[in-house]
């Protein structure tokens, strides 16, 4: 059985149960003084990590690292990792909170640091959320395939390690699909892979004494320039209230006026 | 009096009187004062800043009642029981040893950790936010402050994994009056035997260790009073559950002891002490009953805001009438009051400083405000508000308790009343 370092990415995002805004520079929505948290999609990576140490032992799963890049308070996230049972943490800091910087930086800059702390660590199996609720744009952990010339198994509902061989399940349209590749690989997390487990206090206060190393973009020599540039982003356009009809004919004729019936 | 300092005395008062001080008669630069300002902000956080580390305990909390606690609320309340997932839930979580020494598994976290828990349980059920109350601020604090090592070191591991504790000292003839109790303790043989009839304790049908307050020399009075550690299978009965008006989940029973046999090891802190412990104990428990009140004042608060907020009448949200803003808005700032009373009043426990009348005062508000925040949002959601279809009248039927449990508000009103009279006699 081959020896396993697992990366786990933890993005910064806005909490999901917050109500989003946009802010008033309409280029972007408004970070400060909104509660944020670990990405849901990257915390079920972390669970899975924690849980393939769990079935395949110490032995096999020599040591899990979290990863994150952004502001200062990235960290809070990667201690909900280790709090959940990491064994160490490295946080690559781009920009200050809220700033510019942070929301600029994009799925290749990302995966461009992933690279190189990868091959710094020399870590074998990635597992990534396959998206972050945030941007939604589920791109890195396929650029960071490319960049390493790896197999990736993207949005895995079921992941199998046997020997240096990653057996990973992806729900498609028609059913399941099953791919099989050879360890390094690259994973991506769907909804339904596992449940993560709640964080328990004992557990936070253990979090606080594990290690995390910080790094900066310049440090680890990537340029994290964003290639993109957002143009603007509004609110999604308030519904209008509808009408009320006295008749099926009514509507009918409502229908064809508006052009929705031929 | 000579001239002079007539003057001086008459130009002193002209001062006072106008309000004014030699210095502020001294224009300052407006960025000057803003530095300064500014220092102070820095060195005075307000009080609802919280530590990271509390922050990320009230969001555990915070999800354990969304997912856990809410989809059984209304089951408990009508069985009068809590699920034993939830028991199970709070010792796996950490939430019934927050304060207590990691070396006994607890957390370590501080004082304020455990009001922020007690706050988010009682968000959605009252019941569950008083089962780790009294564990947390009673049952493990005693221990704690007054245990010695042997009862530590056998007792608190317990206690913060897998057996809940629970707090004995009210009797049918000793409530306010709690030191008129009438259980007794005599000593025999190496061991202590306990006799008597304990009423109204919380927690005591999921309980197995009990801190019973007995009289070892009722000679003595109050003065006789001892604390003992009793395993439920040393004997303990319990005699009656009660049918409540709320809280109803939450175990309230009389409990019978009948010659329970108690060693003689299992004496908490020092014998003839007990109403020592339990004064001081109760004092700094009454800011986890404020924290369960803002909890309950906020839960109850959110509901009847979203309803109003979705609910149309005469063609407008309920919640855009200004009869209903006038209303909300002053609820709102009441809760905001109690719960700046009750943080206030933990962070003072913590720093050590004196803290009896503003935990009083945070018990009695923050009670106060729970039944009005209650009876309101009954209101403002009108019929259903009335119905069980809706959580809020189970709110109400829950606040009724805050302004009787560890300590009625007229024994709060009493003790402020004492502690501001001492500075005038």
């Amino acid at each position: 059985m081959a020896n396993l370092k697992i990366l786990v990415g933890c993005k910064r995002v806005i909490d999901y149960a917050v109500k989003v805004r946009v802010n008033s520079t309409k280029l972007a929505v408004e970070t400060a003084g909104v509660k944020h948290s670990l990405n849901p999609f990257d915390e079920i990576a972390v669970e899975e990590a924690i849980r393939l140490r769990e079935k395949l032992g110490n032995n096999v799963v020599k040591e899990i690292v979290a990863l994150s890049c952004g502001p200062p308070k990235s960290q809070e996230q990667l201690r909900t990792a280790l709090a959940m049972g990491v064994d160490r943490a490295i946080h690559v800091e781009v920009g200050k909170d809220d700033s510019e910087a942070t929301r600029t930086l994009q799925p290749l800059a990302v995966a461009k640091l992933f690279k190189a702390i990868i091959e710094k660590e020399q870590a074998n199996l990635i597992i990534l959320g396959k998206q972050a609720i945030d941007d939604d744009a589920s791109q890195t952990g396929q650029m960071l395939a490319g960049l390493l010339n790896w197999p990736q198994a993207t949005f895995a509902s079921k992941i199998e390690i046997s020997g240096d061989k990653i057996t990973t399940t992806r729900e498609i349209d028609g059913g399941l699909e099953t791919i099989s590749s050879k360890l390094p690989a690259i994973v991506t997390s769907d909804l339904r892979l596992n449940e993560p487990r709640f964080v328990t206090l004992p557990n936070i206060m253990k979090a606080k004494k594990k290690p995390l190393e910080k790094f900066t973009p310049d440090q680890l020599k990537v340029d994290v320039a964003p290639r993109l540039e957002n143009i603007s982003v509004t609110d999604p356009p308030v519904r209008k209230g509808g009408t009320k009809v006295d008749s099926v004919d009514d509507l009918i004729s409502k229908l064809k006026s508006a052009g929705a019936l031929e | 009096m000579s001239l002079a300092s007539f003057t001086r005395n008459s130009f002193s008062l002209a001062l006072k009187q106008n309000n004014l001080s030699f210095s502020s008669r001294i224009a300052r630069p407006k960025i000057f004062q803003q530095a300064i300002f500014a220092r102070y902000a820095s060195a005075m956080p307000s009080l609802n800043v919280l530590t990271e580390e509390e922050e990320t305990i009230r969001d555990l909390a915070t999800r354990f009642t969304q997912e856990k606690v809410k989809p059984l609320v209304q089951r408990m309340d009508e069985d009068e029981k809590l699920d034993p997932s939830i028991i199970k839930g709070l010792f796996e979580q950490g939430f019934m040893g927050i304060e207590t020494e990691p070396e006994y598994g607890g957390t370590g976290a501080s004082f304020l950790s455990a009001i922020l828990v007690i706050e988010e349980l009682a968000k959605v059920d009252p019941s569950v936010s008083v089962a780790c109350d009294v564990q947390n601020t009673l049952v493990n604090t005693l221990f704690r402050k007054y245990g010695n090592d042997f009862v530590k070191k056998k007792y608190l591991p317990q206690l913060v994994s897998e057996k809940v504790g629970c707090f004995c000292l009210s009797e049918a003839g000793a409530g306010s009056d709690a030191f008129a109790l009438k259980t007794r303790a005599e000593k025999k043989d190496g061991h202590f035997i306990i006799n008597g009839t304990k009423a109204w304790i919380t927690n005591s049908a999921e309980a197995e260790i009990f801190l019973v307050f007995a009289n070892l020399d009722p000679s003595k009075k109050y003065k006789g009073i001892s604390c003992f550690i009793v395993e439920k299978g040393m004997g303990v009965e319990i005699a009656k559950k009660e049918s409540k008006l709320g809280i109803r989940a939450s175990s309230t029973c009389s409990l019978n002891f009948d010659n329970v046999k108690v060693p003689e090891e299992n004496v908490l802190g020092e014998l003839f002490k007990g109403y020592k412990y339990a004064i001081e104990i109760l004092n700094e428990g009454r800011i986890g009953i404020a924290a369960q009140m803002i909890g309950l004042s906020q839960g109850v608060y959110d509901h009847a805001l979203t309803y109003m907020f979705q609910r149309m009448a005469f063609n407008k949200l309920i919640g855009d009438f200004q009869g209903m803003q006038i209303q909300y808005a002053q609820v709102a700032t009441e809760i905001e009051a109690a719960r700046l009373l009750t943080y206030n009043a933990a962070r003072l426990k913590e720093e050590g400083k004196d803290f009896i009348k503003e935990a009083a005062m945070a018990k009695l508000y923050s009670s106060q405000v729970a039944e009005r925040a209650a009876s309101k949002a009954v209101e403002w959601m009108g019929g259903v508000g009335f119905t069980r279809e809706f959580p809020v009248e189970k709110f109400y039927r829950d606040a009724k308790i805050g302004s009787i449990y560890e300590g009625t508000s007229n024994i709060q009103l009493t003790t402020i009343a004492k502690l501001i009279a001492r500075n005038f006699k």
